[in-house]
């Protein structure tokens, strides 16, 4: 037995017919190919799986498929600008910037959370950061390097938002 | 477009686009036409008789392919998995090495096991069939511990293996030890674990495998840090599948710190069902399944001892190590806590005399192997505690008890007395860079304040070195190793000067891509942008032997400096025709070959061009195209050094320890690209960090269940964990490298859980405390606590 569901994913109306049993982290990855979004785990403790849901984070391998009715969902596919352009989003940038990343794995996740973190609390501190990537892990970088990164995207989302 | 960039520079990664966009490729993320889904069948039991399985209601439910088993398997005429290290012991008897079977027979000795593999339509449906499959267990019991193992009445793994011990190792000149001590003025003893790690790279462990009846070839994608070592071992030796059918493709691969650098008999199975299903098929592993089947690491009891005179000097140093296997020899396994672990134990010391046996022994646990830094921390961890309990017990300086024993830099060569001999290194000049950095002076003033909130703040010191680039092929040989231990390059030039490097090391977080480019591009002059690095392809890459012990910059740098080296030799060749010049004469630099003292030149581009359109072109002499190869086999290890400074805070109302300042000067030698370096020292120090204080694998004394088998359980460090650490290098060149460089990947876990540790001893010193085994968690930190203050609170 299928359901129908229809919400906006990364700016566009898109209706599919998925499992009532579906998580979201697997309708992405495995129906509509977006294997941006990553799966570490299978306690939702890593975040590696992060999406954006009406705005808030969410880890997708925590949520049911049925739920996305009607919702605008955002994935790491959809957070730079248009389509097929390489312009990255600020926290994007600012990843690269800072050597937020080493293998890549956990990095769409984190990069979630941190735009996340930065539109909810625009003059973050070192200690929000740090605090709000609770949820999230990263056996690479030692965070370090994420954390100066999630600070530098913050200030320039803020910049751009000043513009 | 773009620009030149060298040695020394950093660059913004060129992997980072699809990292950072969603688009890497992972193996998870690949998809082939009319894939199956694979699901292993685990052993829920640490030791147990396997009378039989009933394949009938699995093979019943909806949707399944088929069930295999160790039966069928055994039927094919499939080999067991190979062990790559065989070490013997001091009389030269070999140690024991039984069957690994791909699928268990006979007995499962591990929870974790694999007992049945399931194919079916979908992973639900596999799932489900699991639930069906009735396998019979006649349950044994089991033994976790090292010291348990070898009791006389403990269980037995292995008929052929009394007392479950694989091999009683040794090294060093004991009778020169055991004089030393005689004649010293103090012995400082110590009992110590090194606790039971998982490795946890983010991205599980997964594999893709396919069969082509057209060609007879079998493509297997997996998350590997080694495709081709993997290709030759499952190939050669587990499926008689000829090298020349099996592509092995590891494309980006989501962290491996080890725990993917074996070959695991996940890889087998499914490649050896793809062909009997005809369907491609597809395994993730979940993080839980990961817990019991990636390779652990770690696991030793150590007993150790050093001898000392009356100023403190080090006279000799003995280590009695029981080596956790788990319950098979995988890849590397035995090589770990003997050859990694027994020559590492002179440290950055002039220690004249060093013994060490090791007892590798087998028990009901998920095997052990290589995980990062592997049998180095361990060593540092033995040698850097003891010398603190041997100043603490002395009444001499910490630092001080370290100055009056480490190798000046003016000793360098120096050769250890067990095995290694040190090319380059300066340990005091990393010590003092440390010192300042860390502000050792102010630590009293710190000090006060967090005793006026009633806290005790710690320092803790440990100095290092580690042995890298593994390894010179001989001298592997005759430890043991049954491979040879070199890297490879091709460099291709295209016929308008952009490059494409096929290299047998692997990228899997390491920033290869950026690294390998910028020596290309510093050494060839070629644009940043126009160099590519393809690695991870059986198929696409000519041979290697991937990423693992900090090997890619030293052995796979200096294949590719050789074979870029090469390049510039056969284009000094066609300059000197198209110039009409002596080739002795013809100099190459900044991306020009020029006549000397003359301003005739032609351009890397046009030097390209001419090889691939050879109209005017000493075709009699020397052959069109210009692509070089090289093989590099290295003449030493590479000794990378350093001193960390941990500065702890222990709440003794709760137990916690907060790690407050870090520091870190390490002897990478040589470093192309700063920023990564820097990067890869923020990672190692954390995960050496997490060993010191959060993570343990823990199993069930009796029944062999393994209690921290998720994330849920085991404490991975996250970012709140950590203050902003200060780290920077003090380098000294590897002198037999080509570029000097030393390797970086290891050099943080390798230093880190000494000094954690020290630190944390340092803070409860006062109460009378000399020793906390890792990881020193809040529970057995308020224990300590609790028993350290009850004669206090007696009085
Ligand atoms: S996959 Fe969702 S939290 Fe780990
Ligand atoms: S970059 Fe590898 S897990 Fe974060």
């Amino acid at each position: 037995m299928t359901v129908q569901i229809s919400f906006t994913l990364n700016g566009r109306p898109t209706t599919v017919e998925v499992e009532p049993a579906t998580l979201v982290a697997e309708l992405l990855r495995e129906q509509l190919n977006l294997t941006g979004t990553h799966i570490g785990c299978d306690t939702s403790q890593c975040g590696a799986c992060v999406v954006h849901l009406n705005g808030l984070p969410v880890k997708s391998c925590t949520l049911l498929a049925p739920a996305l009715d009607g919702a605008t969902l955002l994935t790491i596919e959809g957070l730079q600008g248009a389509p097929g352009s390489n312009q990255m989003h600020p926290m994007q940038e600012a990843f690269r910037e800072h050597h937020g990343l080493q293998c890549g794995f956990c990095t769409p996740g984190m990069l979630m959370t941190a735009v996340a973190l930065a539109t909810e609390k625009p003059d973050l501190t070192e200690a929000d950061v740090r605090h709000g990537l609770e949820g999230n892990i990263c056996r690479c970088t030692g965070y370090q390097n994420i954390v100066v990164s999630v600070l530098a995207g913050a200030a320039a989302m803020n910049a751009a938002k000043g513009e | 477009m773009g620009n030149v960039i060298g040695i020394g520079a950093s660059p913004k990664r060129k992997e980072d686009q699809r990292f950072l966009t969603g688009r890497g490729n992972y193996v998870s993320d690949i998809k082939r036409p009319g894939t199956a889904a694979g699901v292993f069948v685990r052993s829920p039991h640490g030791h147990a008789v396997l009378r039989g399985i009933d394949k009938s209601a699995a093979l019943a439910s909806p949707g399944v392919i088929a069930v295999l088993t160790g039966d069928d398997a055994k039927a094919d005429g499939l080999g067991s998995l190979p062990c790559g290290w065989g070490i013997s012991d001091a009389k030269g008897v070999p140690m024991k090495e039984p069957p690994f079977p791909m699928l268990a027979q006979g007995k499962v000795r591990f929870v974790g096991d694999m007992v049945a593999f399931i194919i079916a339509e979908t992973p639900e449906q596999a799932n489900a069939a699991a639930e069906l499959l009735a396998v019979d267990y006649e349950v044994l019991h089991s033994v976790v511990g090292v010291l348990e193992a070898i009791r006389p009445n403990a269980p037995q793994l292995f008929d052929d293996v009394p007392n479950n011990i694989c091999c009683d190792w040794e090294l060093g000149d004991k009778a020169a030890v055991e004089s030393a001590f005689r004649k010293a003025a103090h012995v400082a003893k110590l009992s110590l674990v090194n606790n039971r790690l998982i490795g946890n790279p983010m991205e599980p462990r997964a594999a893709i495998a396919e069969y082509e009846p057209g060609t007879d070839r079998f493509t297997l994608w997996t998350t590997s840090q080694f495709p081709h070592v993997v290709r030759f071992l499952m190939g050669a030796l587990v499926l008689n599948i000829p090298q020349h059918k099996l592509r092995v493709v590891a494309p980006d691969v989501g962290g491996g710190f080890g725990v993917k650098q074996f070959h695991y008999g996940e890889e087998a199975v499914i490649t050896w069902a793809a062909k009997r299903v005809m369907r491609p098929i597809k395994w993730v592993a979940s993080r839980s399944e990961g817990y019991v089947s990636d390779r652990h690491g770690r696991d030793h009891v150590t007993e150790a001892e050093l001898a000392l005179d009356e100023t403190g000097k080090f006279l000799a140093f003995r280590v009695n190590t029981l080596a956790n296997m788990g319950g098979y020899l995988s890849t590397f396994g035995p090589n770990i806590p003997t050859n990694l672990y027994g020559p590492l134990l002179g440290g950055v010391y002039t220690t004249p005399a060093i013994y060490c046996n090791v007892k590798v022994v087998f028990t009901n646990t998920v095997p052990v192997d290589a995980y990062r830094g592997a049998g180095r921390p361990e060593a540092t961890f033995v040698l850097e505690r003891i010398v603190d309990v041997a100043a603490a017990e002395m009444g001499i300086d910490r630092v001080e008890i370290r100055r009056r024993n480490m190798i000046p830099k003016e000793a360098y060569p120096y050769q250890t007395p067990v095995l290694v001999q040190y090319d380059s290194g300066d340990p005091m000049g990393c010590l003092d860079g440390a010192l300042a950095a860390a502000d050792v002076k102010s630590f009293g003033i710190r000090k006060a304040a967090s005793a006026s909130k009633g806290k005790f703040r710690g320092l803790g010191y440990s100095t290092y070195v580690e042995a890298c680039g593994l390894a010179p092929s001989r001298f592997a040989g005759r430890l043991g190793a049954r491979g040879g231990l070199y890297e490879s390059a091709t460099v291709r030039v295209h016929p308008t000067g952009q490059v494409t490097v096929m290299i047998g090391t692997h990228n899997h977080g390491q920033g290869h891509e950026t690294t390998f480019a910028q020596i290309v591009s510093d050494k060839l002059g070629v644009a940043f942008d126009n160099v590519d690095i393809v690695f991870g392809d059986t198929d696409r890459v000519q041979f290697g032997m991937g990423t693992y012990g900090s090997r890619s910059l030293v052995v796979g740098g200096a294949a590719l400096s050789k074979a870029t080296d090469k390049v510039i030799a056969k284009g000094k060749k066609i300059a000197s025709h198209l110039l009409e010049a002596a080739e002795v004469d013809i100099q190459f630099e900044a991306g020009k070959f020029s006549v000397a003292g003359t301003d005739r030149m032609k351009t890397f581009e046009e030097i390209a061009g001419a090889a691939y359109v050879p109209h005017n072109y000493p075709l009699e002499v020397l052959e069109p195209g210009l692509e070089e190869q090289a093989y590099y086999d290295p003449v030493n290890f590479t000794y990378p050094g350093g001193c960390h400074i941990a500065e702890v805070e222990v709440d003794p109302e709760t137990g916690t320890v907060t790690l407050v300042n870090y520091t870190a000067v390490d002897d990478v030698g040589t470093v192309i690209n700063p920023m990564i370096v820097e990067g890869q020292l923020h990672g190692g120090i954390v995960q050496g960090v997490g060993q010191a204080l959060f993570e343990n694998a823990v199993y069930d004394e009796s029944s062999g269940q393994l209690l921290s088998g998720s994330l849920m359980d085991y404490c991975m460090p996250r970012a709140d964990h950590m203050p902003m650490m200060k780290v920077a290098t003090h380098s000294t060149l590897c002198t037999h490298t080509p570029m000097g460089v030393k390797g970086c990947g290891e050099v943080g876990t390798i230093g880190s859980p000494a000094a954690v540790i020290n630190a944390v001893v340092d803070a409860l010193s006062h109460l009378g405390v000399t020793h906390v085994d890792m990881p020193a968690t809040p529970n057995r930190i308020w224990r300590l606590l609790q028993n350290a203050s009850l004669p206090v609170a007696a009085e």
